[in-house]
């Protein structure tokens, strides 16, 4: 058995980012990807950022987690510094570069929207470093309730959600079974050229897909038998706390509004 | 009367109209608190019996009472709630992301209240002897363990009867080991009828009851012991006869009068040294 499977990137830990109650958590986030881009001067950004890295901070999330999460991003971050840089002619010229010219203006567009998305990624990264996925969809479904009235099935989708996550480390412990099957048949999945490993994946693929729906149909049928019949009358163990910890988050974040809405111009 | 707890009366099934008929005419009862086996061969119809008794399948033909319910469309949802089953596969019944979430997956469905699921799931996981386990995810489980879990969520709804429908089949000699001794304690505990089905002639030992289903019908009523006795006839309906019944069967052609037909290993030691120090 794989020991090592962690779905998402979870870092378990104590901290006051930790227990905030994970509505808390998405609401405020949701928030600030809209606010970063009403940042407009060098003020409102250093308020959003110190935010920012005091959430950081406090999560006591290492590092080099928080890094491996802007690992992917980080191309991006320089490509559209470099955008800006060569687009934006406003302002004065710095200095030339190969007869190039680069302006102020250019300077400080891509270092703003650099920012941005830095600022983005941090804080959504922060989120799923902190909280459990199936903390996350308990969240989810808190705040999509209201949806009910209009039909829309909040309790199927939340459920689907923590099925999957339930399903994903033994569905991948049963891709490598087969795969290893299939390899000590024969089939070559690291050898050869691109378009023989791709063909490679299909004996893999429809063995995972036939066991995925067979389950699924006992699944359905164990649940049954337990007395599932959809989100009427259900109650629920697992229980968001709305504590002291998040009325004082909200009004912090308030004050972070409050003082962006003043510094920007 | 008020002891019957299950009644097939005259049921038979199949699974569509073209279909061979999977029941013939099965007509048998289990009472209170008392361990039933089912045994037979693939196909012989076991399954399904498991199945036409908490409403997943109806019968064409016949009736079926829970408790003096008729089970129909309209009460399937309580007799679900005194009928607990326990799949063969370990994973595909583990509904929760973690045990604690598994166990209170069928009292959530019923509209527990919290406190009353918490302590439930203390009570229900300390009697399968998991009570360490509460916060590991599946994936950390082994099969037996699942498997106990189970077993353990169906037992938090307090059901009348505990169907294990072949729950041992895909554990190692271990898991079902560890699988018999739970069920053991179970019963003794919590006052529920068992009905263990299985094609594992070791796993019908310490069972009050036996029925024998062969070909979609109920071929015989019986104890263990008798049953063990009758090895020409359960090889004839493609069962295995376990190694200790043929040891003794074996013994007894030798002209080594063994007395009554032995269970388990312990059984035959048993009666072998007290002939030995007789003689």
């Amino acid at each position: 058995m794989n020991n090592a499977i962690v779905i998402g990137q979870y870092v378990p830990g104590n901290s006051l980012v930790h227990r905030l109650d994970p509505r808390t958590k998405i609401t405020i986030i949701f928030i600030f990807v809209f606010i970063v881009f009403l940042a407009n001067n060098v003020w409102s950004y250093a308020i959003l950022t110190t935010f920012a890295l005091a959430s950081m901070f406090t999560s006591r999330v290492p590092i080099r987690f928080i890094l491996k999460g802007l690992l992917p991003v980080w191309f991006l971050i320089i490509f559209t510094f470099l955008l800006h840089i060569i687009i934006t002619k406003e302002g004065t010229p710095v200095f030339e570069i190969f007869s190039f010219k680069v302006y102020s203006g250019g300077l400080i567009q891509g270092f703003a929207i650099s920012m941005r998305f830095f600022l983005l990624i941090l804080v959504t990264s922060l989120l799923t470093l902190t909280t459990t996925p199936i903390e996350i969809t308990d969240a989810i479904e808190s705040l999509l309730h209201p949806l009910k009235r209009v039909k829309f099935p909040v309790h199927e989708l939340a459920l689907m959600m923590s099925i999957s996550l339930r399903f994903i480390p033994t569905l991948l412990q049963e891709t490598e079974k087969i795969s290893k099957a299939q390899a000590s048949r024969g089939v070559d999945f690291r050898t050869g050229p691109i378009k023989d490993r791709v063909e490679a994946v299909v004996p893999l693929l429809v063995p995972l897909f036939v066991s995925a729906f067979k389950r699924a149909e006992e699944l359905a049928m164990a649940m049954e038998a337990r007395g599932y019949q959809g989100g009427e009358g259900r109650t629920k163990l697992r229980e968001l706390k709305f504590g002291k910890l998040d009325i004082i988050i909200y009004i912090l974040f308030s004050t972070v509004i409050i003082g962006l809405i003043l510094t920007r111009n | 009367m008020s002891n019957k707890l299950v009644e097939f009366r005259n049921v038979s099934f199949r699974y569509g109209e073209e279909q061979p008929w999977v029941l013939k005419n099965c007509s048998f009862e289990i009472y209170k608190e008392e361990w039933v086996a089912i045994i037979g061969h693939n196909g012989s119809g076991k399954s399904t019996i498991a199945k036409l008794m908490n409403g997943l399948l109806f019968p064409q033909e016949g009736e079926i009472y829970i408790d003096g319910k008729l089970v129909q469309e309209e009460t399937i949802w309580d007799i679900r709630k005194d009928v607990g089953m326990v799949f063969q596969n370990p994973d595909n019944q583990f509904v929760g992301t973690t045990v604690q979430d598994d166990v209170a997956f069928g009292m959530e469905n019923r509209g527990f209240s919290r406190e009353d699921m918490l302590t439930r799931i203390e009570v229900v996981l300390d009697a399968v002897r998991m009570q360490d386990y509460r916060l590991t995810e599946p994936h950390r489980l082994s099969g037996g363990q699942k498997q106990r879990i189970a077993i353990a969520s169906v037992l938090a709804i307090s059901p009348k009867v505990l169907i294990l429908d072949e729950a041992t089949a895909m554990l190692d000699p271990k898991g079902r080991k560890e699988i018999m001794a739970t069920v053991t304690g179970v019963q003794e505990k919590n006052n529920v009828a068992l009905l263990t089905i299985t094609h594992d002639l070791q796993e019908i030992v310490q069972a009050d009851r036996v029925i024998v289903m062969n070909e979609g019908e109920v071929w015989q009523e019986t104890t263990p012991r008798t049953l063990f006795s009758q090895q020409q006839e359960l090889r004839e309906i493609g069962l295995d006869v376990p190694f200790i019944a043929t040891l003794a069967n074996e013994l007894k052609q030798a002209g080594i009068p063994i007395s009554q037909e032995p269970l388990n290993h312990k059984e035959l030691l048993e009666e072998l040294w007290t002939l030995y120090s007789r003689t």
